[in-house]
């Protein structure tokens, strides 16, 4: 599954006295349900058994999350 | 840091006095959806929001923290020369044994201010909606003083507030648009 595209990034402010070793870059989820205002119909459609592992009928909304990411 | 100016964002003029309109103000002053509540929510969520977003909150919270002074100079001006027999007819009893004419952060029903008013969750989408929401409900909260007030000049001011909930949601609407920009970035640069 390809989360890439339901992430956004963003470079924070990093100062030279920061306590703790600086994240450069942080990533944040920006869920495919944020892309789609209305749901059209006939949308492809995971078979019962991938709907149900995946929690979805449609991969389309399927955005996955690991915490190999490192989001958090 | 901020700058202090020593007037009102908008022009508060009371005509009447009326305690019981102050204590239906109360719940923008201290409730859940109220301009306390708003400013610090922004305030404190500012801090883990991605970079581009940072100067709405923090400029928005600062809009509400003048809001919030609006609302008490309406409250404190309703009520400062209220005698007790008339706070406790206007269902202020309590407060003035509790307060006396002093303010405070308290909703309609005298339930004072709390932290559960108010969230952050640490994810800006989530953030977002929930100021989104805020927004919205202090607009509603709005409608239903305005719609309960008699008095012409706090009614007026009532208006004023309205709107800035709606250029405030529309503000974070924005962001959440500017962050949808984010999407995907890595893959084009």
């Amino acid at each position: 599954m390809n989360q890439s595209q339901f992430r956004g990034t963003y470079r924070p402010y990093v100062s030279p006295r920061d306590p703790c070793p600086p994240i450069l870059e942080k990533t944040f989820v920006l869920p495919p349900q944020l892309f789609t205002n209305f749901q059209k119909p006939g949308l492809p459609q995971n078979s019962p058994e991938e709907a149900l592992k995946q929690g979805s009928l449609w991969p389309q909304f399927v955005d996955g999350f690991y915490r190999e990411e490192g989001i958090s | 840091m901020w700058v202090y100016e020593k007037k009102l964002l908008y022009p508060v003029e009371v005509t009447t006095c009326n305690p019981m309109l102050a204590k239906y103000l109360m719940e923008q002053y201290g409730g859940a959806d109220g301009e306390l509540a708003a400013a610090l929510r922004y305030m404190n969520q500012r801090y883990t929001v991605p970079d581009k977003v940072i100067g709405v909150l923090t400029d928005i919270s600062t809009e509400e923290f003048s809001h919030l002074e609006m609302l008490a100079t309406m409250i404190y001006k309703l009520t400062k020369d209220a005698t007790p027999e008339q706070l406790e007819k206007a269902g202020l009893g309590a407060h003035f044994v509790n307060h006396g004419h002093s303010l405070f952060y308290e909703n309609a029903g005298g339930v004072p201010f709390t932290a559960t008013y108010i969230q952050s969750k640490g994810d800006p989408i989530a953030d977002l909606y929930e100021d989104i929401a805020a927004e919205e409900k202090a607009r509603a909260t709005y409608q239903w003083l305005i719609d309960i007030s008699d008095d012409p000049g706090v009614s007026d001011a009532l208006r004023f507030l309205r709107e800035r909930e709606n250029i405030h949601s529309l503000r974070f609407r924005e962001s959440v648009e500017i962050l949808k920009e984010e999407r995907d970035r890595k893959k084009i640069f």
